[in-house]
């Protein structure tokens, strides 16, 4: 903040500061605060601007994708079967079942998005709930909360995802409620840890002194603080959610045919890696494409959230 | 340090515990009956009532859990409801062959995890580092299941080097160490490594950026030690993080390891529990879940005392 008072100033008066022209100067250098900064800092990472306009693109298809489709992803045809990328009809090609590659790929993304993004935005909210209640409160409260949270760490996230999808059966519900369950305690992990740093800080004091209320305290004072680490983390695993939702629809346990989702299709398109290998791996190309934008974006959130000191 | 692993043991039981009534639960979060599976559709209440009473299903909750604690504690894991065998047979069958495929793995990703790691590590900022840090994003970033597929495209589909699928020529579910076996251990193994040679590349680089930063390195430097002298000294202080990220990795993928397995049709853990799954046999899923998720917190526990052995400052903390 001092940095361009102090260069305006020595170019004023060649060097020689006094008290009397910084204050007025500092009226004029409004603050950006603290979103202000870190959205300042983002825009200029290219790499995540980058990754940030292909999340987006992905998310207009996947909302578009009724209507923008270039021919219905459901209509099949046994005499038009794998056919070739590059086709005059098919642009990606056609499925085991004739259907257009292209088309399915575009309405494929709304079901694979939303059974990636929606456990960990649930996750999100439950986790940090008992994390900053965990944290803020101390105490047995914490030590039962933490304590069962352990457990769920016990399982490896893929074990504990296909062990709960696998007992409640097939099905995008069950398969978003187990993915959700791997991912809460992951993140009331860090909701904890951050709260708890927080916790012993003059500025709770202060405001417990100022007479505001426990709830006033875990809303402003609380939530303030911990949402912005805890809202990082949680980008992070949006990565791991859709890879993991689309693994469990490879392995059957996601979404049913015939609906299109790219993991879904990638294992029915296994049957089809001899005759045309390159239409089978597409909709993996999809998966690994969104999922490293959505590793760099939040690569680069981390990076532009750097910035206490 | 006896005070220690002691400490750690009075904490890793209660969560033992509570892994094993996650387990349980497990059975009872299942849609209709455990037993709908293995009953005719027109079976008599009789039948059912009888067929409860032998595998104990009409005791409340609780008492069942405690039944089948006392069980698993004798290490009886129950019976498989689809082959009629006992759980604990087969578990072990599927995961030594897991753990092979699993070790191996470790291994590849731990060798090029770390060399990756210290090349960037050394050189921040160059373009083995921009390398180093590409491939580590590519490591956690890409559907396994899917690099898998597309290394039998090229491998086998195409060109026809590596067998495609399964443990071994004979078709038989056990994996010998030999030429044969070793070629179908190849595609499953390096597909499984992606993901820890990513991991530790990007944890050993940081370690390996912390430890150089560090003021003692410059007092090596200064009193004339050459680089080679310097790098072992980094080594030792990488090496117990570095160390116990890979026994944890290891727990990942023996656990994690049912998309791949699923892929190579490799007759481990995964495959086991996707028959578990897919039969709806659930005394196979209980037990196979249970038995990873239980290494997983021994591993655990074991990698937190190695790491204390070799880093004795962790105990102090």
């Amino acid at each position: 903040m001092t940095a361009p008072i102090t260069a305006a100033s020595m170019a004023l008066d060649g060097g020689v500061l006094s008290a009397g022209d910084v204050a007025p100067e500092a009226a004029f250098v409004p603050s950006r605060g603290f979103w202000g900064h870190v959205g300042h800092r983002l825009v200029r990472d290219p790499v995540a601007m980058g990754a940030g306009a292909l999340i987006l693109l992905v998310v207009l298809i996947a909302i578009l994708s009724p209507w923008i489709t270039p021919m219905d992803p459901y209509k099949g045809s046994m005499l038009r079967r794998l056919k070739h990328v590059g086709d005059a009809t098919y642009w990606l090609g056609s499925d085991e079942l004739g259907r257009d590659m292209i088309s399915r790929l575009m309405l494929g993304s709304r079901l694979s998005l939303f059974i990636g993004v929606t456990p960990v935005l649930i996750a999100f909210v439950i986790g940090s709930g008992i994390g900053i209640l965990a944290g803020y409160v101390g105490g047995w409260t914490n030590t039962i909360l933490m304590r069962t949270i352990d457990v769920f760490f016990a399982f490896p996230s893929v074990l504990l995802a296909i062990a709960l999808s696998g007992a409640l059966g097939a099905g995008i519900f069950n398969s978003i409620v187990s993915l959700t369950c791997v991912f809460v305690p992951q993140i009331a992990r860090v909701a904890e840890s951050v709260t708890t740093g927080i916790r012993k800080r003059d500025y709770i004091d202060a405001a417990k002194l100022s007479g505001a209320s426990p709830l006033t305290i875990m809303r402003v004072q609380v939530l303030g603080n911990v949402v912005g680490p805890i809202f990082v983390y949680a980008t992070s695993l949006i990565s791991v959610s859709m890879i993991l939702a689309s693994g469990l629809s490879f392995l059957g346990l996601g979404v049913r045919p015939p609906e299109p989702e790219w993991g879904l299709m990638l294992n029915t398109l296994r049957t089809a890696i001899y005759a045309n290998p390159v239409v089978a791996a597409l909709p993996g190309v999809c998966i690994f494409v969104v999922s490293i934008a959505f590793n760099m974006f939040s690569d680069g959130l981390r990076a532009a959230m750097e910035i206490r000191q | 340090m006896l005070i220690y692993i002691l400490k750690r043991l009075v904490y890793v039981t209660p969560v033992a515990f509570g892994v094993s009534l996650v387990c349980f639960m497990l059975v009872h979060l299942a849609p209709g009956d455990a037993l709908s599976a293995v009953l005719p559709a027109d079976a008599t209440q009789e039948t059912i009532n009888e067929m409860k009473a032998a595998y104990g299903f009409d005791k409340p909750l609780p008492v069942q859990y405690l039944i089948w604690l006392w069980h698993v504690l004798h290490g009886d894991l129950g019976t498989s409801i689809a082959t009629g065998r006992p759980v604990l047979g087969e578990v072990t069958r599927a995961v030594i062959n897991s753990l092979i495929l699993a070790s191996v793995a470790t291994v590849i990703g731990f060798t090029f995890g770390t060399l990756f790691g210290f090349v960037a590590g050394y050189h921040r900022n160059s373009v083995a580092d921009r390398a180093a840090s590409a491939l580590s994003v590519f490591g956690v970033s890409v559907p396994h299941y899917w690099l898998g597929m597309v290394l039998v495209i090229v491998f086998s589909a195409t060109l026809g080097w590596l067998p495609p699928t399964g443990a071994g020529p004979d078709g038989s579910g056990n994996w010998r160490p030999d030429f044969d076996h070793l070629r179908y251990l190849i595609l499953p193994a390096v597909t499984m490594s992606v993901i820890p040679t990513g991991i530790i590349a990007r944890t050993v680089r940081a370690l390996v950026a912390d430890i150089l930063a560090q003021d003692f390195v410059e007092a090596l430097r200064a009193k004339g030690m050459d680089e080679f002298g310097v790098f072992k000294h980094v080594v030792r202080n990488a090496a117990p993080t570095a160390l116990a990220i890979m026994g944890l990795q290891l727990g990942y993928l023996l656990g994690g390891s049912i998309l791949v397995e699923t892929v190579f049709a490799w007759p481990g853990t995964g495959f086991l529990l996707n028959a578990a799954i897919f039969q709806r046999d659930l005394p196979l899923l209980q037990g196979s879940i249970l038995v990873l998720a239980m290494f997983f917190v021994v591993l655990n526990l074991l990698v937190d005392v190695m790491q204390t052995a070799l880093d004795p400052r962790i105990e102090r903390a």
